[in-house]
């Protein structure tokens, strides 16, 4: 470390960018070298500096690239590659089709099981535009590379390292080169390409290059050979395509397992998120540094002119503006402003006042698109989506969208219908010390590392979700069956590393977290009282049921059994209905008090069926005739079973999902409402009894 | 035997008229309610001529189609039920025992008939009040915690219990001690002296007071339990033995002696058959301090519960006595109570040496 470390000039000047959006691992910046024990000339110095490639600069610190365990690096793999495959698709407005395969690579002769392979061939492959032949070299094989970083424009990827270094990873612990095939059209050829990195010069090796028969008119397919671990649970491969898929429900998700099996995520969403569109920097968001290097670079002639046209948001007059209070000329020449006269002007832009960035640079999921998704993937009885209006930090527009998904799995929603545990004295129902999840994106793309480390994990710390009526313990995560889910759409994500993995603790942006989050909490809350009010209606309903059964049977006994019990049975519920009268009607329970009347962008899930947005389940509905295999958040597979059994059953059956389900084929029949609806959600005819089981096959499920 | 049959007869039907109630009420499409007298100081009245806590008329209704109601009036028809079945089976059991027989998870449900003995316990006394049986002829029993020394001879399940031959360790008088259950073959002393305290029984005993004083010494250890009040009201009332009542100098002992003398409010119901309205209260009393020269220092400081409970006794209409107003004031003006343990400062004997010696001779008691 103590070797003092240069860089080439164009190498140096993209480093400096980097550095002006987020902080460059400490080892890159020359610091003061600390005298050493034995004396050495500055000419033997002299003779030892030496330039460094960042791929060699990657290479001994691969782990600020996601590359620090071989499980992580499996991951990072996968997603390097899943990511630039949905940008390159939305950029061109296809809706993606994504093909993930994972291989187990024999080291010795023979297959090792998935849980112990060392060895992995990752296989992405996209419909997306394709790569132009030339390009494929140094896209895949030149580290800082790429096409979204000189540009303000949301996209999953920013830094032009992603790919390249997945490639060299492979490339270090295996020594294998990658391949790639790619085409850009029908009528044009599919090119095949291995690929190796010179890491010394940060340039592409060519081993193989020629045209190949390729079945897909169009695409992009990249495969790398990496030294990794498989192993299934919290920040897996599986748990990571299984959360893309909830923030991106217009992508068709196939995903081929190293154990062979296959998992669809279907398209849910069928719409391509609105193309965002490029913008200029933000004067608010530049740093001094950037400032100074985009007055030597600009083509205007005039300060003036440099502030207008290299900036948004500037009109000619403001410019103008800005130049007089600084006491700079117009028209004086960019390149000429140095020093203090620079830092004046740079300051007087801080001090005025400009119009926030333009927000059509960003893409945000939305409600509906997250609800899709939350509802899709994840088993609750409450969702909802908030979407924040866009807001700056540093100059960087960017939006937040958090979700909220509450309830029980439905194996728990189970649990109590099994034969009631006699309790004994002093004894309760089981406390449940589950605690929340935090599922978190970044520019749609899950995060699963680092967690504590980020702002939105944070917010969710600091959020009270006491006053929604959510247990929370001090500076711990809400309990309860809950996934909080919390998206940050920016033209720049502040990541804490290269490695992409958390988000920097911007106080702009913890504030729309926070705002998001209480939005989220305070529709859980209303939800969750509305849902005690109608159990307590219920309990008041049930209390004469239940105790009539003991009371006959008291008597029965007391009369020496002699008794008629069901003429009794059946003359004390009538009285108890006509006690209770109105209590019983359905509308007490279900449909005036738990309707989500109130609660916008939320879907309920009650006995009776879902209300809400349940358009969106409608078309989960259509689109999961394929019975997919469904997975919950551990990645862990549960089987499809096709269940009629228990919709026999009359009300112990029809619970939950499957009652949703069925009001989700029920509100097929409605049309399609638009998503931004302010008014109140509609209500689908609710389906009787005989309607539900009329319907019983039903594609997906579970007991 | 006869009776013991004609009375269980009696209990088993009126147990079997709460079904009764049950199936008349669905039959007519009303709301099953079983009216129970209210156990409460609002509901009881103190008949001075008899010397009795005697229960009012007021009633409450306990109605099955009543939110509020429903668990309870379950649980009273399931009580009734398990009382019912001892009645058939001619068992005894204890309040514990009905808990455990009683208990169970609801079908379908995760709610329990009974969660805690604390449920049961007062629907037990509900079902005693309002079919006006007692807690014997329902079969129900305490827990034997009584003693009984002294010239008495009990017939017990056919075997001969010659109280004058147990030891110093006595006889422990059983929970139901009903004619039919407990036959008193033969008394001979000249009165009965019921103690508080177990401690001081034991000195009693272990000094063979009841010999040279030719009594019978009962404790019912703390508050007694029914077996002893009813055991003390049969020789009182069968063999005309005056009862003396010796307890701690402090408002908790002024209130056993009054249960012993007058009855209880929670079942002043069961006066007739408990109170023992002649009963006298022989000591401590807080003018024996002064009187016997008691220490200062053997004084207990009166706490803040002490002297609360002590002003509501002097309400209390049987309190009202001008000698027992200036008994608990003298209490309350001393600041101070005494346990009898304090005694023993004198002399370990001083109880039964000097202050009842003395007491007897004279005639030094409350009434
Ligand atoms: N599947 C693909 N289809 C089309 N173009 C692609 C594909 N993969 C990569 N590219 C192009 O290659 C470039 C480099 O990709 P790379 O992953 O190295 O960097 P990046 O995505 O720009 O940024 P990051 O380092 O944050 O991932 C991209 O900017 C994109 O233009
Ligand atoms: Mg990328």
């Amino acid at each position: 470390m103590s070797k003092k470390h240069s860089m080439s000039p164009s190498t140096a000047a993209t480093t400096a960018a980097t550095t002006a959006a987020k902080p460059v691992p400490e080892s890159s910046v020359p610091k003061k070298a600390a005298k050493p024990a034995q004396q050495v000339t500055a000419v033997e110095m002299g003779a030892r500096q030496r330039e460094i490639s960042v791929s060699e600069f990657f290479t001994k610190n691969r782990h600020l690239l996601g590359f620090d365990n071989p499980r992580k690096a499996l991951l990072t793999c996968v997603k390097e590659a899943v990511d630039n495959a949905l940008d390159a698709c939305e950029e061109a407005g296809i809706l993606p089709d994504v093909t993930v395969r994972l291989e187990i690579v024999s080291t010795n002769g023979t297959l090792p099981p998935a849980s112990q392979a060392t060895r992995f061939r990752i296989t992405v492959t996209d419909n997306g535009p394709g790569i132009v032949r030339q390009q494929i070299p140094r896209i895949f094989a030149k580290l800082l590379y790429g096409s979204k970083f000189h540009r303000l424009r949301m996209s999953r990827g920013q830094q032009g390292i992603g790919i390249s270094a997945a490639g060299m990873y492979g490339q270090l612990t295996t020594g294998k080169p990658v391949t790639i095939i790619s085409r850009t059209g029908p009528r044009a050829a599919a090119h095949f390409f291995e690929v190796q990195i010179d890491t010394k010069k940060n340039e592409p090796l060519v081993h193989e290059n020629k045209q190949i028969e390729w079945e897909q008119p169009q695409g992009t397919q990249v495969a790398i050979e990496v030294e990794g671990k498989y192993q299934k649970g919290r920040a897996s491969v599986d748990e990571w395509l299984e959360q893309t898929s909830i923030a991106n429900p217009h992508v068709k998700l196939t995903y081929c397992t190293p154990e062979g099996e296959t998992k669809e995520y279907p398209r849910t969403y069928h719409e391509l998120p609105p193309s965002p569109r490029e913008i200029k920097p933000h004067p608010y968001g530049i740093e001094f540094g950037m400032f100074l290097k985009m007055l030597q670079d600009t083509k205007s002639h005039a300060v003036s002119g440099f502030l207008a046209s290299d900036f948004c948001r500037v009109p000619p007059q403001l410019a103008d503006e800005i130049c007089k209070a600084a006491k700079v000329p117009p028209h004086a020449k960019p390149r000429e402003l140095k020093g203090p006269i620079a830092e004046t002007l740079y300051r007087r832009i801080q001090d005025t006042k400009i119009m926030a960035p333009p927000t059509n640079c960003l893409s945000p999921i939305g409600e509906k698109a997250i609800l899709s998704g939350l509802y899709k993937q994840i088993k609750g009885e409450f969702y909802t989506a908030v979407s924040r209006p866009p807001a700056v930090y540093r100059g960087n527009p960017f939006v937040i969208e958090a979700g909220l998904a509450y309830g029980a799995a439905p194996q728990d929603q189970n649990k109590p219908r099994q034969p009631a545990m006699p309790k004994a004295e002093g004894e309760r129902d089981e406390e449940d010390s589950e605690l929340a999840r935090v599922i978190r994106y970044a520019n749609r793309v899950p995060l699963l590392y680092q967690q504590s480390a980020c702002s939105t994990f944070k917010a969710v710390l600091s959020t009270t979700w006491k006053n929604y009526g959510v247990t929370q313990s001090r500076g711990a995560l809400p309990g309860g069956p809950m996934v909080i889910f919390v998206h940050m759409a920016s033209v720049w994500v502040p990541f804490t590393s290269e490695s992409k993995e958390a988000i920097a603790d911007y106080d702009e942006i913890q504030k729309e977290i926070t705002l998001a989050l209480r939005e989220c909490g305070r529709r859980l809350g209303l939800f969750l009282r509305r849902r005690e009010r109608a159990a307590s209606e219920f309990r008041r309903r049930n209390i004469f049921e239940l105790y009539i059964e003991e009371v006959v049977e008291a008597c029965n006994r007391l009369k020496g059994g002699k008794l008629p019990k069901e003429k009794l049975k059946a003359q004390l519920q009538k009285i108890a209905t006509s006690r209770t009268g109105g209590l019983k009607t359905d509308e007490a329970l279900g449909k005036t008090n738990a309707g989500p009347e109130g609660l916008p962008h939320s879907i309920i899930v009650t006995e009776e069926g879902i209300e809400g947005e349940v358009d969106l389940a409608a078309r989960v509905q259509a689109d999961t005739a394929a019975a997919p295999v469904e997975t919950n958040l551990l990645g862990d597979e549960q089987p499809v079973e096709t269940q009629t059994k228990a919709q026999e059953k009359k009300s112990a059956g029809v619970k939950g999902r499957d009652a949703k389900l069925l009001k989700g084929e029920a509100a097929q029949l409605a049309p399609f409402k638009g998503p931004d609806r302010p008014d109140k959600p509609k209500k689908p005819s609710r389906p009787n009894k005989s309607d539900k089981r009329v319907s019983g096959s039903r594609p997906r499920g579970k007991k | 035997m006869a009776a013991k049959q004609r009375k269980t007869t009696t209990v088993e039907k009126k147990l079997i008229g709460v079904a009764d109630v049950v199936i008349t009420a669905a039959e007519r499409s009303k709301d099953p309610t079983i009216e129970i007298p209210i156990r409460a100081l609002s509901n009881v009245s103190f008949n001075a001529r008899k010397g009795l806590i005697e229960m009012g008329s007021k009633k409450q209704a306990r109605s099955f189609f009543n939110v509020g109601m429903a668990k309870k009036f379950m649980q009273t028809v399931l009580v009734a039920d398990a009382l019912s079945e001892l009645q058939r089976a001619e068992l005894t059991t204890s309040l514990r025992e009905i808990y455990y027989r009683t208990k169970h998870t609801i079908q379908d449900s995760h709610e329990n008939t009974f969660d805690t003995q604390d449920e049961s316990d007062p629907v037990i006394e509900d079902l005693e009040v309002s079919l006006s049986a007692l807690r014997e002829e329902l079969h129900v029993r305490a827990e034997n915690s009584g003693s009984i020394v002294g010239p008495v001879v009990f017939g017990d399940d056919g075997d001969r219990v010659d109280c004058a031959k147990l030891g110093k360790g006595g006889y422990s008088v059983p929970s139901i001690v009903e004619p039919e259950y407990l036959e008193i073959r033969r008394c001979t002393a000249d009165f009965v002296l019921l103690v508080e305290k177990g401690t001081q029984w034991n000195r009693l005993s272990e000094d063979k007071f009841w010999r040279r004083y030719n009594c019978v010494l009962l404790t019912g250890n703390g508050q007694p339990p029914r077996g002893v009040r009813r055991l003390a009201r049969r020789l009182h009332e069968e063999y005309r033995l005056p009862v003396y009542v010796l307890v701690d100098n402090d408002p908790w002992g002024y209130y056993i002696y009054s249960v012993i003398k007058q009855g209880s409010i929670n079942l002043a119901f069961e006066s007739q058959r408990m109170a023992i309205p002649k009963a006298k209260f022989i000591g401590l009393s807080s003018a024996d301090p002064e009187r016997y020269e008691l220490p200062r220092n053997v004084g207990i400081k009166l706490n803040d519960k002490d002297i609360a409970r002590a002003k509501e006794l002097m309400n209390y209409e049987w309190f009202k006595k001008p000698a027992w107003q200036a008994e608990i004031k003298r209490m309350l003006t001393s600041g101070l109570k005494y346990e009898l343990d304090a005694l023993a400062n004198k002399d370990f004997q001083y109880l039964t040496k000097k202050y009842l010696p003395r007491k007897l001779k004279e005639k030094d008691w409350l009434d």
